[in-house]
C-alpha cells in the first residue's frame, strides 16, 4: 500500500517546544518581564511542559490576552498599555516582547512597540518577532544575543590567568533539564584546568553574565548558543568551540580544542567525525543538533561505533551537519531513517517510528524540548565519563 | 530590580463590596499558575470513546496539546497538522487539512471510530472554508464519523468560550436513534454525578436510565445517549451542548445550575421531578442533614481559615456564602471575573460580609507572591489555585464541583473539607497533574 507523501503531518510523533517559549526560557532568570503577545494557551503551554523552573523560582513570564477585537483592529496600544503599567509595578531589569501566530498575521511591528514601551518606561525593551512556527532554538538564540548585544560592556578583556576562562553558552532547561547537567559541565571545566566563567543562561546571575567578556574561550553546548557565540566574538573577540562535553574520549578531545582555542583566537567545532564520509545511519540519533552530534562523537571515540547518522526534526546551523545528516525532519523522513537502523537514540517517543523494523534496538534519550516534562526523571547527565556508563549499560 | 520581600499585594486583594460586578479586577497582562487540574479541550474530547484527535495548527499552539494527549497516556489517539507561515502566505489551509488527514488516517494503525479535527485562530482569520472541508472529508471517509473542533482562545471573549464550545461538540456525533422515553443524560460534566446524590437517586427511583458520556467505554456506548429522551446539565459551559441537542436530536434539555444554595435546589429538582414525573425526595430530611454536615464540619475546622477558588467549582460566591452562614471563617475567594449565576450571592456578600476578599489568579503580582511571601499552610483551600497561592498542603481537590450536587453534595462536600482539615496533601504533586482526574 502506497503512503501519501505529505509534509506537515505527525501521526505519532510530537512536536518541539516553539521559538517564543525559546524566548522566555533563554531570559527566565535574568530579571527580565517577557511578554507572550497571545490570546491564551502558550503561557500554560510554556509554565506546564517547557518550563520546569515555574513552581519553584518566581519569574516575569506573562501573556498579553490578545483578543479577537483587538487583533482585528490591529490595536497594539492595548498590550503597549498594558505593559507599562505592569513594569511600573514590577520594575524589571528588561522588557522583552514575543511574538505567536496571530501577531504575525496582524503585522505586528514588534521592533517599534519594544521602542515604545522604551521610551515610555525608560526601562530597556526587546522585540522578538517570533511567530509560534519554529522551534525553541531560534527563539532561545536570538534573545540570548539580543540581550548580550544590548547590555554586555565594552572595554572587558581576559585577564590572562593561569587558566583559561571558559564560559557556556546556550544552555537552558530545553535541552539540559534542570537534573545536574549544566552544573556537571561547569564541574567538567574546573576538574579539565579551565576557570569556570558564567552560563548563558542557568544558574549565574545578571551581574556575572556581563562579565563575559572576561572569558578566553567560549563553549557553545547547544545549538542555540551560537548567535550568542557570534554577538560575544563580534564584541570582545572571544573565540568559540562547539560541543558538550559528553563521553571520555570526546570530552577530553573537546577540552583540548578549547585550549587551543584559548590560545589561538580561532573557532573550533569538533563535531565533525573523525572518521568524515557519509553516515550509513545504521545508528539513528534524534536530538538537538550538538548535543546528538557529541553523543555521536562518544559513540565513535569511545565506543568504536560508526554510521550514525543525526535525523530530527530540529533546524540545524549550517556549519555543525555533516553529510547524510537531515535537519527539520518531517516524520516520514523519520519512519524510512529508522526502517534502516539497527539503533536508534532519542526521545522515548521517537520509539514510535520504529514500526515494522523489529530488529532495531531503541535508546531512551528523553529530551525536555520534545517531550517536555514526562520522562524528566530518565533524562541522563551525559557529561565526561557519565556519558560512558549510561551508554556502556544500553548498547 | 523587584524585591519579593518588599513586593506588596496592592492591586491584589480587594474586600468584595469594593469590587465591581462582573470584572473585580482591571484586565492587563496575565499571569498562569501551575495548577494544572482543570481540563482542557484535549482531556474533554478523549471523552468520546474510540475516537482520534486531529489538531491543525501552527508548532507553538500544538506543543500544548500534543503534550496534554502524551501524558494521559492517550498519544496514539492524537495526530497533528503543522501549519507553516507558507499556507498561511498560499492560502492552502482547506487543502493542508483535506490532505493531512487522508496522510494520517492512512498511517493509523486502527481505524477510528470518529475523528475530532481542530481547528485554530488562524483559520477564523484567514477564513478558512471549513465547510467544504468537512463535506469532501466525510464524503471520503464515509466509514468515520468527523466533527469540527475548535481551539480559538482568540474568541474566548467574543463568541462562544472554548470551553462551552467544546462540550458543545463532544455530542455533535450523536446521531437520531429511536427514543427510549425513560432515558436521561447528564451531560457537560468532566466528573460524573455522585451516585449518591439525590438527583440521582429520584431519578433511578422515577425508573429512569440515567447516561453519562463519563461511562461510556465503547463509541456505540456513546451513540446510545442519542436514544435519550431528555439531557440534564448543571454546569453552565453545558448549555449551549443542551440547547444544540434539543433542536438536533430532539432531546428536551434541563438545566438545573449547580448551586448551594437551599432554595434553589429543591427549586430545581421539583421543576425536574414535575416534568419527568420523578418522586420528590423528603427535603426537611436532607436539609436537616446537610445542616448537621455543616456543623459538624464547622466545628472540625474550628475557626481554620478557608479560602475558595473559581476551579473548584463553578459558583464559588455561593459555596462561600453557604460556609460563612455556617460559622467557616471563609477569607476570600480566588476569581478573575464574576458571571451571571454568581449576581445574588455577589449582592448578598456584598450587603452582609462586604470585607470578605476578593484576589485574582491571572494578576502579574500573583506569581511573585506566592513565591516571595511566606506559606499559609493552616488555611484550608477548596481548590489547586488557592492551594498553591496560598502554599497549604490542606487543600480539597475539587474541580467544577466534582460531581456533587444537591443536599447530599453538600454532605459529600462537607466530608472532603473535614478531611483535608484533618490530613495534609503532597499538593505540589497533586496540583501539576494535568487535567487531574482524566484517565479514571
Amino acid at each position: 500500500m502506497g503512503v501519501l507523501r505529505l509534509r506537515q503531518t505527525e501521526s505519532v510523533i510530537s512536536t518541539y517546544a516553539a521559538d517564543v517559549s525559546g524566548v522566555c526560557s533563554a531570559l527566565y532568570e535574568m530579571g527580565g518581564m517577557t511578554v507572550m503577545h497571545d490570546a491564551s494557551g502558550c503561557n500554560s503551554t510554556y509554565n506546564t511542559h517547557d518550563e520546569p523552573r515555574w513552581y519553584d523560582t518566581p519569574s516575569m513570564v506573562y501573556i498579553s490576552a490578545l483578543s479577537e477585537l483587538e487583533a482585528v483592529m490591529g490595536d497594539e496600544e492595548k498590550l503597549i498599555a498594558d505593559i507599562c503599567e505592569t513594569a511600573a509595578q514590577l520594575n524589571p531589569r528588561f522588557i522583552a516582547v514575543a511574538g505567536t501566530p496571530i501577531p504575525m498575521m496582524m503585522g505586528t511591528d514588534f521592533s517599534g512597540v519594544a521602542r515604545l514601551i522604551e521610551r515610555r518606561t525608560g526601562i530597556p525593551a526587546f522585540g522578538f518577532a517570533t511567530n509560534g512556527m519554529h522551534s525553541y532554538l531560534l527563539g532561545a538564540g536570538r534573545a540570548l544575543a539580543a540581550v548580550a548585544g544590548r547590555f554586555c560592556p565594552d572595554g572587558i578583556r581576559p585577564e590572562g590567568g593561569a587558566r583559561p576562562v571558559v564560559n557556556l553558552l546556550g544552555a537552558t532547561p530545553l535541552d539540559f533539564s534542570v537534573g545536574g547537567s549544566v552544573e556537571a559541565m561547569g564541574a567538567w571545566l574546573e576538574q579539565e584546568g579551565f576557570a569556570f566563567g558564567c552560563c548563558w543562561a542557568m544558574g549565574s546571575p545578571w551581574e556575572e553574565l556581563m562579565q563575559a567578556g572576561r572569558a578566553d574561550v567560549n563553549l557553545v553546548v547547544s545549538s542555540c548558543g551560537l548567535p550568542l557565540a557570534h554577538a560575544l566574538q563580534k564584541l570582545y573577540g572571544t573565540p568559540y568551540v562547539t560541543g558538550a562535553p559528553f563521553g571520555r574520549e570526546f570530552s577530553r578531545r573537546l577540552a583540548r580544542q578549547l585550549a587551543s582555542a584559548a590560545r589561538d583566537g580561532q573557532n573550533r567545532n569538533p563535531l565533525q567525525p573523525e572518521r568524515g564520509g557519509q553516515q550509513s545511519g545504521e545508528i539513528l540519533l534524534i536530538g538537538e543538533p550538538v548535543s546528538a552530534a557529541s553523543l555521536r562523537c562518544v559513540l565513535q571515540e569511545d565506543f568504536g561505533l560508526t554510521g550514525v547518522r543525526i535525523v530530527t526534526p530540529l533546524e540545524c546551523p549550517e556549519q555543525l551537519a555533516c553529510p547524510g545528516d537531515l535537519f527539520q525532519a518531517q516524520e516520514d523522513d523519520l519512519f524510512e531513517a529508522a526502517a534502516r537502523a539497527r539503533l536508534v537514540i532519542g526521545d522515548p517517543i521517537y520509539r514510535r517510528v520504529l514500526r515494522g523494523n523489529r530488529k532495531a534496538a531503541f535508546i531512551r534519550w528523553p529530551h525536555e524540548g520534545c517531550t517536555g516534562r514526562i520522562y524528566r526523571r530518565e533524562i541522563p547527565v551525559l557529561v565526561g565519563q557519565s556519558a560512558n556508563n549510561w551508554l556502556e549499560t544500553r548498547l | 530590580m523587584i524585591d519579593l520581600h518588599k513586593l506588596t499585594d496592592a492591586g491584589t486583594c480587594r474586600p468584595i463590596a469594593e469590587t465591581p460586578f462582573p470584572a473585580p479586577f482591571a484586565a492587563g497582562l496575565e499571569y498562569a499558575a501551575p495548577a494544572r487540574g482543570p481540563w482542557n479541550i484535549v482531556h474533554v474530547g478523549m471523552l468520546i470513546p474510540e475516537s482520534h484527535q486531529i489538531f491543525v495548527c501552527a508548532q507553538g499552539c500544538l506543543r500544548g496539546v500534543v503534550l496534554t494527549a502524551a501524558e494521559m497516556g492517550a498519544e496514539d489517539r492524537f495526530s497533528t497538522i503543522t501549519l507553516q507561515e507558507h499556507n498561511v502566505r498560499d492560502g492552502d489551509l482547506e487543502q493542508l487539512i483535506l490532505e493531512g488527514t487522508a496522510d494520517i488516517l492512512q498511517k493509523l494503525e486502527h481505524r477510528p471510530r470518529a475523528l475530532l479535527i481542530f481547528t485554530s485562530c488562524i483559520h477564523h482569520f484567514v477564513g478558512c472554508d471549513l465547510d467544504y472541508v468537512y463535506r469532501k472529508l466525510r464524503k471520503r471517509f464515509p466509514d468515520v464519523d468527523i466533527t469540527d473542533c475548535y481551539m480559538t482562545p482568540i474568541l474566548r471573549k467574543t463568541k462562544i468560550s472554548p470551553d462551552a464550545k467544546m462540550r458543545q461538540q463532544l455530542y455533535s456525533l450523536l446521531k437520531p436513534r429511536e427514543k427510549d422515553p425513560r432515558s436521561i443524560n447528564i451531560i457537560g460534566n468532566i466528573a460524573p454525578i455522585d451516585r449518591g446524590s439525590e438527583l440521582y437517586e429520584m431519578l433511578c427511583q422515577g425508573g429512569w436510565r440515567v447516561r453519562d458520556i463519563s461511562w461510556c467505554r465503547t463509541y456505540e456506548e456513546y451513540q446510545r445517549m442519542g436514544e435519550s429522551a431528555a439531557n440534564l446539565s448543571w454546569n453552565p459551559a453545558a448549555v449551549i451542548a443542551g440547547e444544540t441537542l434539543k433542536e438536533r436530536l430532539g432531546q428536551e434539555h434541563f438545566y438545573l445550575p449547580l448551586s448551594y444554595d437551599y432554595e434553589e435546589i429543591e427549586a430545581a429538582e421539583r421543576r425536574l421531578a414535575q416534568a419527568l414525573d420523578l418522586p420528590l425526595p423528603d427535603f426537611a430530611a436532607l436539609r436537616r442533614r446537610a445542616e448537621e454536615a455543616l456543623a459538624e464540619t464547622a466545628r472540625i475546622l474550628n475557626g481554620m481559615p478557608v479560602a475558595i477558588d473559581y476551579t473548584a467549582t463553578t459558583r464559588p460566591l455561593g459555596l462561600a456564602r453557604l460556609l460563612l452562614e455556617h460559622g467557616f471563617a471563609v477569607e476570600s475567594v480566588y476569581t478573575d471575573s464574576y458571571t451571571a449565576e454568581d449576581r445574588p450571592d455577589y449582592e448578598l456578600l456584598k450587603e452582609h460580609y462586604g470585607w470578605l476578599s476578593i484576589r485574582p489568579t491571572t494578576h502579574p503580582k500573583m506569581g511573585l507572591l506566592a513565591a516571595g511571601g511566606p506559606p499559609r499552610p493552616q488555611v484550608l483551600a477548596i481548590g489547586q489555585k488557592a492551594a498553591y497561592f496560598l502554599g497549604t498542603p490542606h487543600f480539597v481537590n475539587l474541580l467544577e464541583g466534582g460531581g456533587l450536587y444537591g443536599y447530599r453534595g453538600i454532605c459529600r462536600l462537607c466530608g472532603l473539607i473535614a478531611e483535608a482539615a484533618r490530613e495534609e496533601k503532597d499538593t505540589k504533586s497533586i496540583i501539576q497533574v494535568k487535567g487531574w482526574g482524566c484517565c479514571g
